[in-house]
């Protein structure tokens, strides 16, 4: 669907690369493909949880099919993109409400990067990811449930 | 300023999911907070799935929760859609479809909800 309008339109090839735009621009592709498997998984998961109207014996049925370790696995790794995806997302909410930017400066060359400004924000970010993705692998794995 | 609008909803129904998710993984995933998961075995077991079902407060929150995640997320799938080039037309007629589908899903998960809440078997 290349848009014949805007000559540097790079439709989905553009995802892959990041330019000189650094670590962030990466992030993004990040948000977008976690956004994506979110949303996949919560189609999945709207009907799974549904079966419990059809009251216990169905709901047994579905649980055992779900105790299956590759569920187990699936488990973590929605655990994993929404860790991600939620972190980041108030890091861009941040930015898009111009907190954690930097002051507005005059454009004096040779130019600043706002994205200097930024980068605190996003390594905060990616540590309390990393620290999640840790405690829920621990609780998925070893956890008493 | 109907796309600020679309776009100011997807933001807040980022941050209500932040928040109604984030209880959602306490109670299913960390059930030494047990006051959602009366019985002592897994939170999947049925006792405390129907207690859980009963529970208005979970109730509520789940149908709001359904809504926003459901809202952000088909609103970021036009966002990428959108941001691909498509036609006037086509952009028009994949906002009805996703309107629709959000609908339909939305009234399956608030049935679920509620017949959950009537069983009888739960009690
Ligand atoms: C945990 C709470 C969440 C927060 C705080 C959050 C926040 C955000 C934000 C701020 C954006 C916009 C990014 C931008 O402006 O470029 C976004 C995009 C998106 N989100 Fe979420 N989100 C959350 C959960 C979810 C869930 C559960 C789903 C799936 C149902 C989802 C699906 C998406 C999609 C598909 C996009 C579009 C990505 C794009 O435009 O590239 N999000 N999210």
């Amino acid at each position: 669907m290349a848009n014949k309008q805007f000559d540097n339109h790079l439709g989905i090839v553009g995802w892959l690369g990041g330019g000189r735009w650094g670590v962030e621009r990466y992030l993004y592709i990040l948000h977008r493909l976690t956004g994506l498997g979110l949303l996949l998984f919560l189609l999945m998961h709207i009907f799974a949880s549904s079966v419990r109207m059809y009251g216990p014996e169905s709901w047994g049925v579905a649980m055992a099919i779900l105790k299956n370790p590759v569920f187990k696995l699936g488990e973590f790794c929605v655990f994993v993109i929404f860790a991600f995806h939620a972190l980041n997302g108030i890091r861009l909410i941040f930015i898009e409400l111009g907190l954690a930017v930097g002051r507005a400066e005059e454009p004096v060359y040779p130019y600043k990067s706002s994205l200097n400004n930024q980068r605190p924000l996003m390594v905060v970010a990616m540590v309390l990811v990393a620290i999640l993705i840790v405690a829920g692998g621990y609780n998925t794995f070893f956890g008493s449930h | 300023m109907k796309e600020t609008a679309y776009w100011t909803w997807f933001i807040i129904a980022g941050i209500v999911i932040l928040v109604i998710a984030g209880l959602h993984m306490v109670v299913m995933h960390l059930p030494m907070f047990g006051v959602f998961n009366p019985e002592s075995g897994a939170v999947t077991d049925w006792g405390n799935v129907a207690f859980r079902s009963q529970n208005q407060f979970l109730a509520f929150t789940y149908i709001i929760l359904l809504g926003a995640v459901l809202y952000h997320g088909f609103y970021g799938l036009r966002t990428i859609v959108f941001e691909l080039g498509p036609k006037k037309s086509f952009q028009d007629g994949f906002t009805v479809i996703l309107w629709i589908v959000g609908l339909v899903l939305f009234g399956i998960g608030t049935y679920a909800a509620i017949a959950a809440k009537a069983l009888e078997t739960a009690l």
